[in-house]
């Protein structure tokens, strides 16, 4: 009970000193709105908002799948070959360098119309990078004694893999996954909010700047960190499944 | 010694091996000729990074010697084969796994005819056999450090090796702990006959553990000095303390010596 109640009342808490820092300073909403502001702002759009919610979402996820994929793919490569690590990763590192908000909109005139896809393509690209690295990482330092106790026995590469190198290499990848679940949301909205005529959250937001409409920005903002919280606890609870045994119990 | 019986169990004859390195050749392993009977148990000895675990990697076919050759019960060792054993000094159980699960990891890739019920009871049996009653189904994580190498010394037992070859499986123990297991390897042998190699730079454990002790010589290893150790039926730790086992420390001890300084001036 108790660590559901010490979160809710802290969030309490922190929307009442939100309010009040607004009506002390009795700053305009579009200066900064105040929780009293936000749940009208949503009210008013809410169909949107579950419409464009739903679009954020599943694009956020769809990228962050091919993400994994992706990025779980060249972990193993770079993971298992030295060479290959040594040709792929300057080339990751100078990919991940590049600021995606650049890249959004070469990648909007490339495809353009392609909402969906243009989306994706950015989730994808920004979350990609950490988990190559973490799955690279937990691959390469696999002790050797664990890869030779079953080979000793005979065993395929492919069963040292799966038996072996796969189990151990799942608690980086998951404290990788959380980092690219943030980032994927990050590459979804820069892209809904720079297409024209584009749906999604960040396109949601964009028309509240165009009408000035304050309150609606900042309700934006709540429903990105509710989608991005519920994301995040998914993996969490994946995590648990998956890797749980590498949390040491604490009694 | 370079004449071997064409029964025993380890034949190494005539064996060389060198690494390639950037810096160019380093031979780690020259003309070295040992063997172990069947059912015995060689400890051997020598100054480190004398080449001893190059030496285990070839006897479980995890490395092919660029001259010479070894056999197992007869057999030509060109691969790995699933009639060897083999634990290290980092225990390297398996976290996500309980620790029966552990030790029936070898019976899940060599071919055998158990069922899973059959498997389960052979790794229970050896887990009482060291003690480990009762801690199946913990993690890895949960046990002491000794305890986590009893664990692996049943995982390197369970599918019956014909040879069980140890890589100073004790060397990160405190010195109580250390002989506790030295008395559980007592009891293994006993119950679970093996053929066995043990490499290790504690010469008590030398030959307290074993029927013979095999000095080797600084880098390039051969052998360069042999000892029998006569075993009584239940080796005490006392026994270490006669006048018998000090004069063979003390012989072995010199031997390394020798070979320490013979590997100084090949540097």
């Amino acid at each position: 009970m108790r660590h559901i109640l010490v979160p809710l009342y802290a969030i309490i808490i922190f929307l009442i000193l939100w309010e009040l820092l607004v009506w002390l300073n009795e700053w305009p909403n579009y200066k900064m709105a105040s929780p009293s502001d936000i749940w009208p702002a949503f009210w008013k759009f809410k169909g949107l908002f579950f419409q464009y919610g739903w679009d954020t979402l599943w694009r956020t996820v769809v990228g962050l799948f091919i993400a994994v994929l992706c990025g779980v793919f060249l972990g193993m490569i770079m993971g298992f070959s030295k060479v290959l690590r040594e040709a792929i990763y300057p080339l990751l590192v100078g990919f991940n360098a590049i600021p995606k908000a650049t890249v959004v909109p070469i990648i909007a005139l490339m495809f353009v119309g392609q909402h969906d896809l243009n989306t994706i393509l950015i989730a994808f690209m920004i979350s990609f990078f950490p988990i190559a690295v973490s799955v690279s990482i937990g691959l390469s330092t696999l002790e050797p004694e664990y890869r030779d106790i079953l080979r000793s026995l005979g065993a395929s590469k492919s069963l040292i893999f799966w038996k072996i190198a796969l189990p151990k290499t799942l608690p980086e990848f998951f404290g990788a996954l959380k980092v690219a679940v943030t980032l994927a949301f990050i590459g979804t909205n820069l892209m809904e909010i720079v297409s024209p005529h584009g749906r999604g959250l960040g396109a949601l937001f964009d028309s509240g700047k165009t009408n000035s409409d304050y309150p609606l920005m900042f309700a934006v903002l709540i429903a990105l960190a509710l989608l991005g919280i519920g994301l995040y606890y998914v993996v969490v609870i994946l995590e648990k499944i998956f890797a749980g045994w590498a949390e040491r119990s604490t009694d | 010694m370079s004449s071997y019986k064409k029964k025993d169990t380890i034949i190494i004859k005539d064996v060389t091996h060198t690494y390639k390195t950037e810096t160019g050749l380093l031979p780690v392993i020259k003309n070295l000729s040992m063997s172990v009977p069947e059912n015995g148990f060689t400890a051997v000895v020598g100054p480190s990074g004398c080449g001893k675990s190059t030496l285990t990697k070839l006897i479980s076919g995890l490395l092919q010697p660029d001259e010479g050759e070894v056999y197992l019960s007869g057999e030509k060792i060109t691969t790995p084969r699933p009639t060897v054993g083999m634990a290290f000094q980092n225990p390297v159980l398996l976290e996500w796994r309980s620790i029966i699960k552990n030790v029936m990891l070898p019976l899940e890739i060599v071919p055998n005819k158990l069922n899973s019920l059959e498997k389960e009871q052979r790794a229970k049996q050896l887990l009482s056999l060291v003690g480990l009653e009762g801690f199946e189904q913990k993690k890895p994580s949960e046990l002491s450090g000794g305890m986590r190498q009893r664990a692996s010394l049943c995982r390197a037992l369970v599918h019956k090796p014909e040879v069980l070859i140890l890589d100073e499986p004790f060397g990160a123990l405190d010195a109580f702990t250390r002989e506790d297991l030295w008395q559980v390897m007592h009891n293994l042998r006993k119950e679970e006959p093996f053929t066995g190699i043990l490499i290790t730079h504690d010469l008590r454990e030398s030959i307290f553990l074993a029927d013979e002790v095999v000095v080797l010589s600084g880098r390039p290893a051969s052998k360069q000095f042999f000892v029998k150790v006569p075993k009584s039926k239940t080796p005490k730790l006392e026994s270490l303390y006669s006048s018998k086992s000090i004069d063979m420390l003390k012989s072995l001890r010199k031997q390394i010596e020798i070979a320490q300084s013979q590997q100084e001036q090949n540097k």
